[in-house]
C-alpha cells in the first residue's frame, strides 16, 4: 500500500467485519509525529489470538489462509522507528465492554515514512460502505485546528435518508474536503 | 462552506426517490474491499463509480456496494456487476476504466467484453 490513509481504510475494515457499531478513527498530526487509532465496539479479540495478530498466518478469513492487514501496518510503523500497539476484549468475555482499538505511530519526518494520501476517499469509502455503523472521524493538526466528522449529527439531519445515498456520500466528501482546505490555510 | 442546511435540502428532494429506489435499482455494482482489493487499487474505483453513477444521473438504475475478498486478489481489484442473476465480473479495473464501464454496461446494457475476466484469463 502506498499511501497510510489506505492502511487506515484496511484496519478500520476489520472494524467493520468485527460487527461494530461505532467506529471511531482519530488522527493526530504534530510537527514530527503521526498516529493514528481505529476504535470499535466490535466482537474483540481473545488474548490468545491477540498474541497472534502480527503473523501474516493469523487471519479469519476464509478465502485463503493469510492475512497481510496487520503485519502491513507494523512494518511500516516500524520503518519509520515507530510502533504499533493493539488492545482488545473479546464479546465472549467482555459482553457489556467488547471492542478493539488499534493505534499506529509514525515518525513523520523519516525517509521511509509514507504520506497519508487521500484520507477523504478513505472516509467517504467506509460510510459508504457500511451505513448503518457511526463513525465519529476527527484529524487534530496541533496548534492548527482539526477535521471532523460524526455520523450521528449528520444522521440526526437526514431522517431516514440513508448515508450511503449517493448524493449525501458525496455531500460528506466535499464537505471534509473543505474543512481541510481550511486547516492548511493556518500552515506554521 | 458546506453547511448541515444543505443535507437537509438533499434529504427533502431524496424523500420521494427512497422508495422508487428500493423498487428498481436492478444493476448491483459490487466492488471488493478486503486488504488484497485495497491495496490493488480498489478504493478510487469504488469513488468513480459512485461519483461516475451520481453525476450521470443513473442512481435509480444502479447501486454500488462493497464485499469482502472473493478469492480471485491477482485479478483485483475485481468489480461484479448482476442483474438479476446475472453476472459480470471485470478485472483489474482502474478508476479510468469506470468511465467506459458506466457508459457502456450501465447506460447501453453492453458489456465492455475485453475488461472481463474471460478477456483477461485468455
Amino acid at each position: 500500500m502506498k499511501e497510510l490513509s489506505l492502511n487506515i481504510l484496511d484496519i478500520a475494515m476489520n472494524s467493520v467485519k468485527a460487527g461494530a457499531k461505532n467506529v471511531s478513527l482519530i488522527l493526530n498530526e504534530s510537527e514530527n509525529e503521526f498516529s493514528f487509532s481505529v476504535t470499535d465496539d466490535g466482537c474483540g479479540m481473545t488474548e490468545e489470538f491477540l498474541k497472534r495478530v502480527t503473523d501474516p498466518f493469523c487471519t479469519t478469513r476464509t478465502t485463503r489462509k493469510v492475512g497481510m492487514g496487520i503485519p502491513f501496518l507494523k512494518l511500516i510503523a516500524e520503518q519509520t522507528g515507530g510502533h504499533i500497539s493493539i488492545t482488545s476484549r473479546a464479546e465472549s468475555e467482555y459482553p457489556d465492554s467488547h471492542g478493539t482499538t488499534t493505534t499506529a505511530y509514525f515518525n513523520k519526518n523519516h525517509i521511509d515514512c509514507l504520506p497519508l494520501g487521500d484520507i477523504v476517499s478513505t472516509v467517504f469509502t467506509l460510510i459508504q460502505g457500511s451505513p448503518n455503523i457511526d463513525f465519529e472521524f476527527k484529524h487534530i493538526f496541533e496548534g492548527r485546528g482539526e477535521v471532523s466528522l460524526s455520523t450521528k449529527a449528520l444522521r440526526e439531519v437526514l431522517g431516514d435518508v440513508g448515508l450511503d445515498c449517493p448524493e449525501v456520500a458525496l455531500w460528506i466528501k466535499e464537505y471534509l474536503e473543505e474543512q481541510y482546505s481550511e486547516v492548511k490555510k493556518y500552515k506554521i | 462552506m458546506k453547511s448541515l442546511a444543505e443535507l437537509a435540502a438533499i434529504r427533502e428532494k431524496m424523500q420521494d426517490k427512497v422508495i422508487i429506489r428500493e423498487n428498481h435499482g436492478n444493476l448491483r455494482i459490487v466492488v471488493g474491499m478486503a486488504t488484497c482489493g485495497i491495496t490493488a487499487g480498489a478504493r478510487p474505483v469504488l469513488n468513480a463509480f459512485v461519483e461516475g453513477i451520481t453525476k450521470e444521473g443513473l442512481t435509480e438504475k444502479a447501486t454500488v456496494v462493497q464485499t469482502g475478498c472473493i478469492g480471485l486478489c491477482q485479478y483485483e481489484p475485481v468489480v461484479e456487476i448482476y442483474n438479476g442473476d446475472e453476472k459480470v465480473t471485470y478485472v483489474k479495473v482502474t478508476a479510468e476504466k469506470v468511465g467506459r464501464i458506466i457508459e457502456e454496461h450501465i447506460k447501453n446494457g453492453k458489456v465492455v467484453t475485453e475488461y472481463t475476466i474471460g478477456a483477461e484469463t485468455k
